[in-house]
């Protein structure tokens, strides 16, 4: 066999043992990184069909950032894993039968609709504008015609996530002198000033202790 | 068809009676305030029947000697579809009659109620009543179409259930009143039926128009059957006179009517409204025509009412109740008349009946007044010497009854005998034979209620519940002081009077132009081929007098007679007798005390029966079915379904997890293997 | 042997299996489960790629640019919601999550 074959298989099983491990890993931190390798590997893989800048973009953003993310969280939380992990051992059998089963099926499917012997066909792209184009370009060529606008709605869904963690995951700050404009709209009299009656006292005399009591936050005005 | 007559007149004669009563309606009871006193209530409901009767006898005047006519709808209120519903009035011969015969003895009634309820609390409240039963008999006669014949023919039974009602704290009164408009409502149910099938084949309600397409129906038979559509239409009118005219077996509500005060039996179960449906079917007769199988029919019931109501009458005790299976027995006698298609006929025996019936029923009050409300012509007798105008009346209206020479009774009833006996129906055997024993049986009862009443010694001390409450109310009023009657106040003889006359005179005078010329012609139709009773009576007619003097010569003049001799020997000359033929005959006076059992029938077949079959419809249907199944068990279903459901919201991340990969597995396995 | 599509479709398909095994076993981690998901994209992103490259259309490299943009925008929205649930319930064990029990 040939070089690229070799490295298929290589690739190929250090993919899934890896990605096996990932599900299997008792400590998530080593989940993670088994997550890392997986991804690698299939960068790889990627090289060897010469999807060059889907590969590199799968090492920039996944590896990069995706995986840095899990990682950061990860070991933020505390996690107990002995609660975790029960119950493993015992799904085992009806997991792999279920997983066997999907694979075939879906080996099935795919295989029967497609000629599996044939040899990679060139891109009808790469064909119009000559046998030099990068894969990048060819990508390039696509997206700024054809794809621009999924490509500007792409553009909000990222946008919208960010957004959304940083909404979700916000938490005020206690010394924060920001004021509530809703708030502050809301407010009535009675929430500010409390009025209260206070017996006329002659010169001389100590005032009696006012009989109203005081509102949390609200100024008092005593009559003498 | 010469002239017509006036609208408003003819507007007027109903909606005088209804404006009295509306008035003392209102004002003269706790219901407007008790404004008006009695004396005011009196004089405007009599005045206001005053009106209706001068201005009918007008109007009979315009169309007996005139010959104006008056066939008009006044007022469209409603249309539907192509059915018109209209307030119009017919006047032709047959409604002038009925109008004259309605308003007269209303009036008499009214004038003799000023007497008989003088010490009842109720007095406005009755006189009320009687001027609205007026006006709803007047718009049930007047009536052009047949809506307006319904409204009248629901509001006369309306005010019979008010009246029968009307001492509404006896319970008796009440079970009466109810009997009454409920067995009116199972012939009502029959006659609207009939209503129905005409508005639907002949499209309008209008009686000119219904009966020009009669021809028409005549060859159509009601769909999904093979009976003729006619027939079905005319029994099923027929059954609404059954009701309303009390024939059997719809007959069992008007003894138990006589609950109501005296007055209203002499109107409405006398005179007026039992006629309803004899005038119902007269005025029906080009339909009736069509079917002879209807006109058999109503010849049997006629007869079997006339001859059976008639045995019930001879063990009465209760004066009224006599006087009440009299009026059962000679309604059977004008349907049999109907039946034999002598509509003619029967409407003038109508006529009579009303008077000299009337007569009976207010001469019974003036005795049940003068015995102090006592009822039971056991413990009354030789009342004749203290009441001798009533006296006089009641034997005027007895003769009459039984059909005496001379007296108008006689001519409307042998007219009927003559017309059956020349009917070829096939029920017309059995009617034959019953009006013949008939005359026998009413001129017994008549006589022996006659010579209980007014003759033979006075038994009013044998009287074991005596009214002695009422000796004292009435002790200062009448200011005697014997338990012996006394005859009543002028109020109450002068419409005996008034009405006797016409008992006597109104037979001889009209016989001749009512049943042999022209009164009744454009009002009753008559199938002369196959009918032909009424032209051979036309034939063997020569004059009343001539008619008189013939009939001893005919079988009723000796049956009736034959019926006072055996009457005055039983109760006069030996008042043994009666009791021992009652104790070899007991089984049959026990069938005749028990009415035949067709109140037994009644109360515990048909309304246990329909109490239980409600009761088992509540139950089981209602509370089981509907509420326990549909109802409660629809929630419960949901309650239980949900039941299951919840247990798959369990909450848990995992387990939807597992379930949308689950689902993700059986959709790729449909479309892999099964969706090839 | 040359290779074919059927190879990396099917190495595709495994991947796509263990991801499934991985949500069945540890259903009560959810870093891992997140984990998986990311395997399943994963598998996915390798169907696509393979056959733009058998195909030769370019469409295939296309969709799967969009879909690790999906992928990561959904990554990070969810590790939010991670800490947050940590935060106010000091654990990932999903078993304390069930106030959506029925």
């Amino acid at each position: 066999m040939d070089v690229k074959t070799g490295f298929f298989y290589l690739f190929s099983v250090v993919l899934l043992f890896a990605s096996f491990r990932v599900v299997t890993a008792r400590n998530p931190v080593h989940a993670v990184l088994f997550l890392m390798l997986a991804f690698s590997q299939a960068s790889g893989l990627w090289l060897l069909l010469q999807a060059e800048f889907l590969a590199m973009v799968l090492v920039l953003v996944y590896l990069g950032a995706v995986m840095v993310l899990f990682l950061f969280v990860v070991m933020m939380l505390d996690i107990n894993l002995d609660t975790l992990r029960e119950g493993f051992w015992k799904h085992f059998p009806l997991a792999a039968s279920l997983g066997a089963l999907i694979a075939l099926e879906m080996a099935a499917v795919l295989m029967s609709g497609f000629r599996s012997s044939e040899a990679p066909k060139v891109a009808a792209v790469v064909g119009q504008m000559g046998p030099q184009i990068s894969n990048s370009k060819a990508l390039g060529i696509l997206l700024y015609t054809e794809y621009l606008m999924p490509i500007q709605v792409a553009a909000a869904i990222l946008l919208v996530a960010m957004i959304a963690a940083i909404a979700l995951t916000l938490r005020q700050r206690k010394d924060s002198k920001a004021i509530s404009a809703s708030e502050q709209v809301h407010v009535r009299a009675s929430d500010r000033l409390v009025i209260v009656k206070m017996d006329v006292v002659k010169a001389g005399e100590a005032p009696k202790a006012p009989e109203a009591p005081a509102a949390a936050d609200a100024a008092k005005e005593t009559k003498s | 068809m010469s002239q017509t007559l006036n609208a408003s007149t003819l507007l007027a004669v109903p909606m005088a009676p209804l404006v009295g009563a509306v008035l003392a309606g209102i004002f003269g009871t706790q219901f407007g305030g008790n404004w008006i006193g009695r004396r005011l209530t009196h004089s405007l409901t009599i005045l206001g029947v005053l009106i209706a009767f001068i201005l009918s006898a007008t109007t009979l005047k315009s169309v007996a000697i005139d010959g104006a006519r008056f066939n008009e709808t006044l007022y469209t209120w409603m249309t539907v579809g192509g059915l018109s519903m209209e307030v119009g009035f017919m006047v032709d011969g047959l409604t002038a009659m009925m109008m004259c015969v309605v308003t007269f003895v209303s009036l008499m009634v009214h004038i003799y109620t000023i007497g008989y309820m003088e010490e009842d609390e109720g007095y406005n409240r009755f006189f009320a009543y009687i001027s609205l039963f007026t006006f709803s008999m007047l718009m049930l006669v007047m009536s052009n179409n047949m809506l307006q014949l319904f409204f009248g023919w629901e509001a006369v039974g309306l005010v019979s259930y008010l009246l029968i009602g009307f001492w509404f704290k006896k319970p008796t009164a009440i079970f009466a009143n109810m009997k009454a408009f409920l067995v009116n409502r199972v012939g009502d149910f029959g006659f609207i039926l009939g209503i129905g099938l005409i508005a639907a084949y002949a499209g309008t309600l209008n009686y000119t128009e219904a009966f020009a397409k009669a021809a028409d129906l005549s060859a159509l038979t009601l769909p999904g059957t093979s009976w003729m559509l006619v027939t079905v239409i005319c029994i099923c009118l027929f059954i609404g006179a059954m009701g309303k005219s009390a024939q059997f077996p719809l007959h069992v509500w008007l003894p138990d009517s006589m609950e109501g005060p005296t007055p209203i039996s002499a109107l409405i179960h006398a005179a007026t409204m039992v006629t309803a449906g004899i005038f119902m079917v007269a005025r029906m007769s080009p339909l009736f025509e069509l079917s002879e199988t209807a006109l058999n029919f109503i010849m049997m019931i006629g007869a079997i009412t006339a001859l059976f109501m008639g045995f019930l009458g001879i063990i009465q005790n209760d004066i009224k109740r006599v006087v009440a299976y009299s009026t059962l027995s000679q309604l059977g006698y004008m349907t049999v008349a109907l039946g034999a298609s002598a509509y003619s006929v029967a409407v003038f025996h109508l006529m009579t009946h009303a008077f000299f019936k009337a007569l009976l029923f207010l001469g019974a009050g003036s005795v049940i007044m003068g015995m102090h409300h006592n009822q039971d012509i056991r413990y009354m007798g030789g009342v004749r010497k203290y009441m001798p105008i009533t006296w006089i009346t009641s034997l005027l209206g007895s003769l009459a009854l039984i059909g005496t020479p001379f007296f108008s009774g006689f001519y409307s009833k042998d007219s009927i005998i003559e017309a059956v006996h020349e009917s070829h129906l096939a029920a017309a055997g059995f009617a034959n034979f019953a009006v013949l024993a008939g005359v026998f049986v009413s001129a017994f009862y008549s006589f022996r209620m006659y010579f209980l009443v007014f003759h033979g010694k006075e038994r009013y001390d044998q009287n074991p519940d005596a009214h002695h409450g009422h000796h004292d109310d009435h002790h200062d009023d009448h200011g005697h002081d014997s338990h012996g009657p006394h005859e009543s106040p002028w109020v109450v003889t002068v419409p005996l009077i008034l009405l006797a006359i016409p008992s006597v005179v109104i037979g001889y005078m009209t016989i001749d132009p009512m049943l042999f010329g022209e009164f009744f012609k454009d009002a009753i139709f008559i199938d002369a081929e196959k009918h032909a009773g009424m032209k051979e009576l036309a034939d063997a007619f020569h004059g009343p007098v001539a008619m008189a003097l013939h009939a001893v010569t005919t079988a009723p003049f000796w049956l009736a007679l034959a019926g006072v001799v055996v009457s005055w020997y039983m109760y006069l000359i030996n008042p043994a007798v009666p009791a021992a033929i009652g104790r070899a005959l007991r089984p049959l006076v026990v069938l005749l005390e028990n009415k035949y059992y067709m109140d037994w029938i009644n109360e515990n077949i048909l309304a246990r029966g329909a109490r239980a079959l409600g009761n088992g419809l509540w139950k089981v249907g209602d509370r089981t079915l509907i509420d326990g199944l549909l109802v409660n068990g629809s929630w419960k279903l949901v309650g239980m379904v949900s039941a299951l459901t919840r247990k798959l919201q369990t909450g848990y991340l995992y387990h939807y997890a597992l379930v949308m990969i689950l689902g993700i597995f059986l959709l790729m396995t449909y479309f892999v293997w099964l969706n090839k | 042997m040359t290779l074919t599509l059927g190879h990396y479709l099917s190495l595709g398909a495994m991947l796509f299996a263990l991801a499934v095994i991985g949500i069945f076993l540890n259903r009560k981690n959810l870093i891992v489960l997140l984990m998986a998901i990311e395997l399943m994209l994963l598998a996915v992103n390798m169907n696509f790629v393979a056959f733009s490259h058998y195909l030769g259309d370019m469409h295939g490299q296309v969709f799967v640019f969009f879909i690790l943009t999906v992928a990561a925008a959904e990554s990070a929205i969810g590790l939010a919601i991670l800490v947050l649930l940590f935060r106010n319930m000091n654990s990932i064990n999903v078993d304390e999550l069930d106030s959506l029990k029925g």
